[in-house]
């Protein structure tokens, strides 16, 4: 199994190669920047975005620069329009 | 990567009329996951109520009766007599329920009428805008209760949950709440468990779900969550009144 | 195999409704249609129906709204009061276009009233009664054999028109024993009802509503309605003329009052009177065509209800100024004589030549 990669770039442009974990995406057809995803998150990775999304809505967005999102699915849990779908990287049977 | 969280098949993909952080969207998910879980979903058959639920036509991919308000359980009691064999399930606010469909809840517990209802405890009436329920509190402002609810003008609120618990015909009755992930987690437990219980015939089953109401309580819906914690659990206390080892 | 029994009013309706194909009953006890729901609860669980007693009429109308959106053939008995109390409900069945049969065992009223016989349902149940644009197909049945035969053709008429059906009959004609004849049902095969509740097994999921926030749609939905009750009123007018070819005054009556008319008119015509009688047999869809027709040729109707004067306006609307109209009513469940109304016609005659 292929992990995942993505390219960083952190403020001092400093390219970082990073295994990514889990990701989620949200959908601004469906958010309505309800903000309960921002308090659910333990690691604080969402927020709500400075701009407003063709709903006329500010959307909720998940800013996970360092990779650290784990794919916990509490955002997803809460949100009540189901605007958040939750990717996790499965396990690879590897060497420890 | 792979997709672990996304929307059940029974939810459609339709932009819901609800308010930004209302609790509705969270429980029609959890009922929707049970079907799609339990595969019951052409078998299943569901009765909207008057209120904000009004459309939930709109939202499960089910067959649906509109009910006219608080009479849920009745049209849910016709339907079950004539199709004993598929899942009937009721889903009322508190006006519905807890006021003037009461004496249709009370009955259809009372005869242990094999269907399941979903009872959305929000503590006001939020469709007609934020006026009192009965299940809202003591000292509660709404726009009908301007100083707050006062027991000797309005009374005391009605906690549904231990008052149907007395009776024999129910088999499951649990309160949860949404306002936190791990509550969510607890109704979806309770929601299913409720549905199974009916495929089981074992009797009349019913979850109440505290659920936040931000647009008329005046808060964001964070500080909605909080208030159903701090103010919701304390007069209503969360967990299972009843359960089948107890009502045989 | 047809079938001659000798039954109360109320257990025949109940009986002829089995017969009809009804297996589904909910309701509520009250005075004087008690056997129905009595005899529903022998007789349902023997051909596999089910009986149901609610704790109000109000839960018992909406039991019936279930169980006919699940596509069953369902009925509903009540008395005055009860069936005030069945209003909404009934408003909503004819708005969601769903079948089903509600007998109305009439009594005194209004209020509490009383248990014994009266015709002041009228209004209510041809002229609205509940809230919004809507008609019950309304049958009033005269001796124990209509009530049979008109109630095994409500169910069929409620199916046809997707539409809620009465039989409007009263304290008297419930309680009373007469021979009836049951005639076996032809196999009439109700059509699928693919709009019925069912589970979406293999279809799009189905939807009873009568909500719609969108005025040009409910609009529509109105005019749909409206389109069933002009059907109604060009096919299913019920109406007996008797003696009315050669007669001088005409009496206008329904029901239990009828049969005593009928009576009244025989003592009549010894007497010389040539009196006949137009019995509306449907109340809604009604029979205006008859009463313009009669007043061709006859000059005086009396109109006699036990109400204080509810049919009457439909029988003005249908003899529209051509000919005199008087009435006479007896209330609070006080039933008239056929002296009462011999003398009542023989006084019309007599004050008018």
């Amino acid at each position: 199994m292929v992990h995942e990669e993505v390219i960083l770039m952190s403020s001092t442009a400093k390219a970082e190669t990073k295994k990514v974990r889990a990701k989620v995406e949200i959908n601004e057809e469906f958010c309505k920047g309800c903000g309960l995803c921002v308090a659910a998150c333990p690691l604080h990775l969402i927020r709500i975005a400075n701009r407003v999304s063709q709903r006329g809505y500010y959307p909720a967005e998940c800013i996970d620069t360092e990779g650290k999102c784990t794919g916990c699915a509490l955002c997803a849990t809460m949100c009540p329009d189901v605007a958040i779908e939750v990717f996790r990287t499965k396990k690879t049977e590897g060497p420890k | 990567m792979e997709r672990v969280f996304s929307r059940p098949r029974t939810l459609l993909p339709v932009v819901t009329h609800y308010c930004p952080g209302c609790g509705h969207g969270i429980v029609h998910r959890l009922v929707a996951e049970t079907i799609d879980e339990l595969g019951i979903r052409e078998n299943t058959i569901g009765v909207a109520p008057v209120g904000c639920a009004v459309f939930l036509y709109n939202y499960l991919d089910v067959d649906m009766y509109e009910a006219a308000h608080g009479r849920a359980p009745a049209i849910a009691t016709g339907c079950k007599r004539v199709h004993p064999d598929r899942v009937v399930f009721t889903y009322q606010g508190d006006g519905d329920l807890a006021a003037i469909g009461t004496a249709e809840t009370v009955h259809a517990a009372t005869r242990g009428e094999k269907i399941t209802t979903i009872f959305i405890n929000n503590a006001i009436y939020g469709m007609t805008g934020g006026q009192m329920a009965p299940t809202t509190l003591v000292g509660q402002k709404t726009t009908t209760t301007l100083t707050g609810r006062h027991t000797e003008l309005s009374g005391y609120p009605i906690r549904v949950c231990e008052m149907l618990a007395t009776l024999n015909g129910p088999a499951y009755i649990a309160r949860v709440a949404v306002s936190s992930p791990k509550y969510v987690i607890q109704a979806k437990r309770a929601i299913k468990k409720a549905f199974e219980m009916q495929m089981k015939g074992l009797g009349y089953s019913l979850v109440e779900v505290l659920s936040h109401c931000p647009t008329d309580w005046h808060m964001t819906p964070v500080d909605a969550t909080k208030w159903v914690e701090e103010n919701m659990m304390p007069y209503y206390p969360l967990g299972e009144f009843k359960t089948p080892e107890e009502s045989a | 195999m047809t079938e001659k029994l000798f039954m109360a009013g109320n257990e025949a309706i109940a009986e002829a409704a089995i017969r009809a194909g009804c297996r589904y009953y909910f309701g509520y006890p009250i005075t004087p249609q008690n056997e129905i729901p009595e005899y529903m609860a022998r007789r349902l669980p023997e051909v596999s129906g089910v009986f149901l007693q609610a704790e109000s009429e109000v839960a018992s109308i909406y039991m019936v709204f279930g169980a006919s959106g699940a596509g069953a053939r369902v009925m509903t008995s009540s008395s005055s009061p009860g069936i005030s109390l069945m209003q909404e409900g009934i408003s909503y069945i004819a708005a969601g276009e769903l079948p089903c049969v509600i007998v109305n065992m009439m009594r005194g009223g209004p209020g509490l009233g009383g248990i014994q016989p009266s015709q002041s349902d009228y209004f209510q149940a041809t002229k609205g009664g509940g809230h919004g644009d809507y008609h019950l197909l309304v049958l009033a049945p005269s001796t124990v054999q209509e009530a049979v035969s008109l109630t095994m053709e409500a169910f069929d008429l409620a199916d046809k028109y997707r539409n809620p059906v009465m039989i409007l009959g009263d304290g008297f004609i419930g309680q009373m024993m007469e021979p009836a004849v049951f005639e076996k049902k032809s196999e009439s095969n109700p059509p699928a009802k693919e709009w019925a509740l069912t589970g979406a097994q293999g279809r799009k999921a189905n939807l009873i509503r009568t909500l719609d926030l969108n005025p040009v749609k409910l609009e529509q939905h109105n005019r749909k309605l409206q389109r069933k009750f002009e059907e109604m009123i060009k096919n299913e007018v019920r109406v007996e003329n008797y003696l009315t070819e050669d007669a001088d005054i005409v009496i206008a009556a329904y029901g239990t009052v009828a049969r005593i008319a009928k009576t009244a008119i025989q003592v009549l015509r010894n007497k010389g009177v040539k009196a006949g009688m137009v019995r509306p047999i449907s109340l809604f869809p009604f029979p205006y065509k008859a009463f313009e027709e009669v007043t061709q040729h006859v000059g005086k109707i009396l109109v006699v209800e036990m109400s204080l004067g509810q049919m009457l306006e439909d029988v003005k609307l249908g003899v529209c100024g051509k000919a005199d109209i008087r009435f006479y009513g007896r209330v609070g469940g006080m039933v008239p004589t056929y002296e009462e109304i011999v003398t009542e016609t023989e006084k019309f005659v007599k004050e008018t030549n």
